[in-house]
């Protein structure tokens, strides 16, 4: 504090610059490793970065970020609010069905009704069009979470959970439904969904590998943001102890409202930017298994991080495919086994029990100093 | 004692208040004002509805007839945020804290919830230094300095109990509702609770509300005293007019607590 007030002001935002990257350092260094990934890979397999076992990695690596933001919105709302929900595939399914739906059946006769031009003269019709997809899976989102939020603030608890799977549920059997199959493919899904030519995933992998990243870096940095802010710190007071938080002049309602908006709007992107990717939009997406795995990612992560959830979509994924080369399609059930015996010994998760240890080694390592200092 | 207080303006009043349960009367008909800058206590034996009545006056539980004003205000149906906003706080029976948050974070809390930067959802939350002086401050108060680190949750329990009174302080409530704030403590962490709240009240604009069990401690720092028996209010007034209340005595008091006039005379 002294030495601050001392240095010169117009040095006090780069200082703070500076502080913060030091305190980020473990996330940048991560980031770093990222975006030298394509290329190292290439240069140590010998392969071309855009073709071969470099196109392929790269492919895996997009799937992990976009399931790892899905996961961390999923924990913003279990691990932060203390809100248990089982339909957090609706958001998912829903970013991605308004996405394909809109670039499948829409974007085409936009393209061909309006000219939207930039005052220099270039032609910005296929951007706008792309534009207003997303513009319109925010706007989707926003509603789905809101919905949801209402229902919370009725239904407490488990019941609460079962009647989120049953709101889910109802989204995936629209999904599914026969009647619109011309629009949504019913069971077979969206396919071949015309994305915009500059971000077609297999024409430009390495373009949308870091289309990827930057997205799963933007969702991580507004995340980190709000579970720090004061509305973030209500959140987990929430989860701490409501009928406190109620007493000391905290709407929950409110909270948990701001709290879905924001996990839904994050999760209904990540479904959007995931359909792109798979140029479909399928019931799977919709589906409860969806929900499960991003249950399963945050609780072997660790709950109540923004971190854990993203490393535990990295595992599940790596690791799912690991296991599939050996066990084929009863991977799953090796999986669970794993699962159990992996909460049984890390019941906060990697990261959350990362966390506990280090800290207890920490102040062990100190109380082994003082009381060696004290011996001389 | 306060020597004015029976002038003061009501800030706090109970109309015909009635609560109950299934076929149960926890609250009878209970009226009851509480006068601004006192303390004043509410006594009864276990089950004679004391804490029922301040979830009926904090809005943690509607009553099931009669009113409550705040202020001259009836704030009978309004939710339990709106009432902590207009200034009246509870604490409760069972200590009721933020567990798995340090001691600063759950004072933080009480300061936050009072001020306008609830819906800054990108800004970090230390950058509000008012709310964290101010928690600071208030750990001072409550004796919990060096602490501000620990989990709430791995505080011994005497101090679980400032801790919560921390919350409240932080929260700048007008009127505070403390609910056996003595509970589970020994003997010997009890004066320094009362120093606690002594001070709050002679350091603030503060009206506090106090349901306790410990005789000593009522009669010596309360201005009015209140028995509760059965739902029902039995006898109202200093604790000079209580302890030579013959009701009071003959109905049970002077059974359970011994000879309270001695107690009063101090
Ligand atoms: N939520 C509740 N449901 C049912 N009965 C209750 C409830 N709360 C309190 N009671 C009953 O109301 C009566 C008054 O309880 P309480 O207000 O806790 O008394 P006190 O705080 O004076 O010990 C008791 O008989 C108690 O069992
Ligand atoms: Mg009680």
């Amino acid at each position: 504090m002294a030495s601050q007030s001392k240095s010169p002001k117009r040095f006090a935002a780069l200082d703070s610059l500076l502080q913060g990257l030091k305190r980020s350092r473990g996330s940048l260094l991560v980031l770093a490793v990222l975006i030298l990934f394509p290329f190292v890979f290439a240069r140590i397999t010998g392969t071309s970065v855009n073709e071969g076992p470099a196109k392929y990695w790269q492919g895996q690596f997009i799937a992990v970020f976009i399931m790892a933001i899905f996961a961390m919105s999923y924990d913003l709302l279990l691990g932060y609010t203390g809100i248990l929900t089982f339909g957090h595939a609706a958001f998912f399914g829903g970013g991605a069905y308004t996405m394909a739906l809109f670039l499948t059946h829409v974007a085409p006769r936009f393209v061909k009704t309006y000219r939207v031009s930039l005052p220099g003269g270039l032609d910005v019709t296929e951007p706008s069009a792309f534009l207003l997809a997303i513009l319109l899976v925010v706007v989707v989102s926003l509603v789905l979470g809101l919905l949801f939020s209402i229902v919370s603030v009725r239904v407490k608890g488990v019941y609460f959970a079962i009647i989120t799977l049953a709101m889910a549920e109802a989204i995936h059997i629209l999904s599914k439904a026969t009647d619109f199959v011309k629009w949504t493919g019913a069971d077979e899904g969206l396919h071949g969904v015309p994305v915009p030519a500059w971000i077609n995933p297999t024409q430009y992998r390495l373009r949308f590998y870091f289309i990827a990243l930057a997205f799963a870096v933007v969702m991580y940095w507004l995340a980190r943001r709000i579970v720090n802010s004061p509305t973030g710190r209500i959140f987990v007071a929430l989860r701490e102890n409501e009928s406190r938080a109620r007493m000391i002049g905290y709407n929950p309602a409110l909270y948990r409202t701001i709290a879905f908006v924001v996990s839904a709007l994050i999760a209904g992107l990540a479904g959007a930017l995931f359909s792109v990717w798979t140029v479909s939009a399928t019931p799977s997406m919709t589906s409860a298994v969806t929900t499960v795995n991003a249950l399963i990612m945050t609780i072997l992560g660790g709950m109540g991080t923004l971190v854990g959830p993203m490393l535990g979509a990295a595992v599940l994924e790596f690791f799912g495919q690991f296991l599939y080369q050996w066990f084929g399609a009863r991977w799953p059930l090796v999986f669970g086994i794993i699962f159990i015996v992996l909460v049984m010994f890390l019941p906060y998760g990697i990261v959350g029990t990362w966390r506990l240890r280090s800290a207890q080694w920490k102040r062990r390592w100190s109380l082994r100093k003082q009381r060696a200092a004290a011996q001389e | 004692m306060a020597p004015e207080a029976e002038e003061r303006e009501i800030i706090l009043e109970a109309r015909n208040l009635r609560k109950e349960f299934g076929g149960l009367v926890a609250v009878d008909d209970v009226s009851i004002q509480i006068r601004a800058r006192t303390l004043h206590s509410i006594i009864g034996p276990n089950g004679a509805g004391k804490t029922t009545l301040f979830n009926l006056l904090s809005g943690t539980m509607p009553p099931t007839r009669g009113s409550v004003f705040f202020k001259g205000r009836d704030i009978t149906h309004l939710p339990p945020h709106r009432i902590a906003h207009l200034g009246l706080g509870r604490t409760f029976q069972i200590t009721n804290i933020f567990p798995n948050l340090t001691v600063l974070e759950n004072v933080r809390l009480g300061a936050q919830a009072m001020g306008r930067h609830n819906l800054r959802l990108l800004t970090h939350s230390d950058k509000y230094t008012q709310y964290l002086d101010q928690a600071e401050q208030v750990i001072a108060q409550v004796g919990l300095r060096g602490r501000e680190h620990m989990l709430a949750a791995n505080l011994p329990h005497g101090d679980k109990r400032k801790l919560e009174l921390g919350i409240m302080l932080a929260g700048n409530f007008e009127v505070l509702l403390l609910d056996e704030p003595t509970a589970g403590m020994s003997s010997e962490q009890v004066p320094a609770l009362l120093e606690i709240i002594h001070n709050i009240l002679t350091s603030g604009n503060r009206t506090i509300v106090l349901v306790e069990h410990r005789m000593d401690m009522v009669m010596s720092i309360s201005d009015f005293i209140t028995v509760m028996h059965q739902g029902r209010v039995l006898a109202e007034g200093t604790p000079r007019e209580i302890a030579s209340n013959e009701l009071v005595q003959s109905a049970y008091l002077g059974a359970l607590y011994g000879d309270l006039t001695a107690q009063a005379e101090k």
